[in-house]
């Protein structure tokens, strides 16, 4: 287990990027496009509870056209701050607008392997090793199902992710992975026990949701009947936005956030119709279409400027964000990996985003480094000193030092020195060496990484999931499988 | 006159005037002209630059798609005048192409289509969150060179397998290439579930499915 959480906050560092009428703007012109264009919840309870409550509904098309003033209200019932829970309250996180967290990223496919850094397809036990690592880390606040499952089968996969995680960490979960409602359900169930009780989960949800729209301007019937029962059982529930400038949303940064705010909104409505009051968080990992190959770059100036944007979205809807940061287009945890996930995190806790999501993958979240996972820790690190900020006072304004060591002398030998040096940031990745030891040894960031997560690795679990909970779990599975 | 027009159809696709290429291509029929030398000195010639211009990268896919869209929307008033003729255009293959059974996503797959068709293959698009056997009965009907098959979740990528399975069983198998693809197919998971090719972009996907039908892969 790991000794704390490493958060973001009361942050000395700010960003004006948008003005408050520039926000109004963007709201009015969602507003517009939900009631005039619409957004289609292909879901039949979904366009009832839409209709019931003044939505014109076309049920051929499955269009809603919701009018903005409903919207506005709806979203007004969804609570400003929650607690995620852990299973440890511990590492309970707060969603009170005053925290960054990080979480690992999700969900990908393949894996650089530890040991023979060949690339293939990921398992259950890859899920469950990065989770072990992720657990060891203070930077990761969460987990995401980093990897898929595939080595188990898709009708029960996201809950042989969610027990693998479990099996070796007490940090919150948010997954990203489940589909319709049997998984869901089953879902739930396994979260109530680590919880105690289905009741007992309303108060510490240990699991929270995350569903993905369909850009532009849809959503998912399996998505919306997940997010449906997760919101009434009380799990936090969360949307995210993946509109990409010049596919699926429009090339203006503006237009795509219209767009992507526009498939938020409107089902967060939804479930504040359908379950008034229950928790819900925005979440968006908008970017831009690579304009050559037509990919999602995760990347570039662009996804920085939306990852400060939709912070600026979210404290508007006065609801918790989970922010699509890191996510680097890059190969190898290089130097555009570097470049990306610098940008990306700073500019999405620069306004103070809840989740940022995630660390660890590459390749536009299809492939798991732990060499970038340990990498993205440390950026974490770098950033949790840089937005402590300046702190200007008569103790660091040092008078009293400065006057003591005087011109040519040094402020080694002070007892100011030894009291403050603790507050300034020491690298565990970063080469500071001096050139002839590395010129001699020729290793680095990478090879440490590796290391470090090596290490990590081969140490047991500390709090191992007792296994009797292990094989309630497993039977829940269990009947999934047998339909 | 005639070269006149035909030069300005191709002058408008490449701008992305739609609405001109149809107004023209229009004229063009009234005009007279065979609705095969529009296509073939009109509307190919300017796809043909579009694609070399996207290869030098002096086009941005944008700019493809939309003379793509212009080429889609004469095609569609040429396309009477050509069966009244019992003509057709010269052919490269034909693909079927969709979004498994249970996933929505449609757009990765729709660019492959439209980068196919410009190409000069025949695409039969089903859509999405198509079931295997449609995919089956329209491989039949239309006697597919190739079949594309995209699937965007790691839920849905097993309908991939499936598809490729209810092929087999209809013993089609060996008749059609099946190209896979969506964010989260890979390489090997085209080898796994014994498809013909994959490609991780659209223009990769087109550059599979030629090969594919020239025998090289």
């Amino acid at each position: 287990m790991s000794p704390g959480i490493l958060s973001i906050s009361n942050p000395k560092l700010s960003l004006n990027l948008l003005t408050k009428g520039e926000i109004r703007q963007l709201h009015s012109a969602t507003l517009e496009v939900i009631e005039s264009v619409g957004v289609r919840f292909p879901l039949p309870e979904a366009l009832n509870l839409l209709e019931d409550h003044g939505a014109r509904v076309n049920r051929d098309t499955m269009v809603a056209q919701i009018p903005g003033d409903i919207i506005e209200t709806y979203i007004a019932k969804a609570p400003p701050n929650y607690t995620l829970a852990a299973v440890n309250p511990d590492l309970d996180l707060q969603l009170d607008g005053n925290h960054s967290y990080l979480g690992t990223d999700g969900c990908g496919v393949e894996i650089i392997d530890i040991f023979s850094g060949e690339r293939r397809r990921s398992t259950k036990q890859d899920v469950s090793d990065v989770a072990r690592v992720a657990d060891f880390l203070d930077e990761i606040a969460f987990h995401w199902v980093p990897l898929s499952a595939q080595d188990c089968p898709p009708e029960s996969r996201a809950l042989h992710e969610l027990e693998a995680i479990w099996s070796v960490s007490e940090k919150h979960v948010q997954t990203e992975t489940i589909l319709g409602e049997r998984q869901m359900q089953a879902a739930i169930e396994m979260a109530a026990i680590l919880a105690g009780g289905k009741e007992a989960l309303r108060k510490k949800p240990v699991l929270s949701i995350m569903q993905c729209s369909v850009s532009p301007l849809a959503h998912d019937g399996g998505s919306l009947e997940a997010g449906l029962i997760a919101a009434e059982a009380g799990l936090p529930v969360g949307f995210m936005t993946m509109a990409s400038c010049a596919s699926t949303g429009p090339a203006t940064l503006a237009g795509n956030l219209v767009v992507g705010n526009a498939e938020v909104i409107s089902v967060l409505a939804l479930m504040q119709m359908a379950h008034p009051g229950c928790p819900v968080y925005y979440a968006a990992a908008q970017t831009s279409m690579d304009l050559r190959t037509g990919a999602y770059t995760g990347g570039g100036p662009e996804d920085f400027l939306f990852g400060a944007a939709t912070n600026l979205l979210a404290d508007f809807y006065n609801v918790p964000l989970s922010m699509g940061a890191f996510a680097t287009g890059a190969k190898e945890p290089d130097w555009q990996a570097a470049v990306d996930n610098s940008f990306s995190s700073f500019m999405a806790v620069s306004t103070l985003s809840d989740m940022l999501l995630g660390a660890g993958l590459l390749h536009g979240s299809r492939i798991f480094s732990y060499e970038m996972l340990l990498m993205d820790a440390e950026i974490w690190s770098i950033l949790h000193a840089m937005f402590k900020g300046i702190d200007v006072n008569q103790e660091s304004l040092a008078l009293d030092v400065i006057r003591e060591v005087g011109p040519g002398g040094t402020f080694l030998t002070q007892r100011h020195t030894l009291e403050h040096m603790g507050h300034l940031w020491l690298p565990t990745l970063m080469d500071r060496r001096p050139y002839s030891v590395w010129e001699e040894k020729r290793d680095g960031v990478r090879e440490w990484a590796l290391a470090r997560a090596r290490q990590i690795l081969s140490e047991e679990p500390s709090e191992p999931l007792d296994p009797e909970l292990k094989n309630e779990f497993l039977k829940i599975i269990e009947i999934v499988e047998q339909g | 006159m005639v070269d006149d027009i035909l030069a300005q159809i191709t002058e408008n696709l490449l701008k992305g005037e739609t609405e001109s290429v149809v107004t023209l291509t229009g004229q063009a029929l009234t005009a007279g002209i065979e609705p095969l030398m529009i296509i073939n000195q009109g509307l190919l010639p300017g796809m043909e630059i579009a694609g070399e211009k996207f290869s030098r990268g002096e086009f941005f896919l944008p700019h493809l798609l939309i003379a793509a869209k212009g080429m889609q929307e004469a095609m569609a008033l040429l396309e009477p005048e050509l069966s009244l003729r019992q003509e057709t255009p010269e052919v490269l293959g034909t693909v079927v192409i969709g979004t498994v059974h249970g996933d929505i996503h449609e757009i990765g797959k729709s660019l492959v289509g439209t980068l196919l068709s410009v190409k000069g293959f025949q695409v039969h698009d089903l859509g999405v969150d198509v079931p295997g056997e449609r995919f089956v009965e329209k491989v039949k009907e239309t006697g597919a060179d190739i079949l594309g098959l995209s699937a965007l979740l790691t839920t849905t990528m097993i309908g991939q397998r499936e598809v490729i399975e209810a092929l087999v069983e209809a013993g089609l198998r060996d008749r059609v290439k099946v190209l896979v693809g969506g964010a989260p197919v890979s390489q090997s998971w085209a080898e796994e579930i014994g498809a013909d090719g994959y490609a991780e972009d659209a223009t990769g996907a087109v550059q599979v499915a030629q090969d594919l039908l020239e025998g090289k892969s």
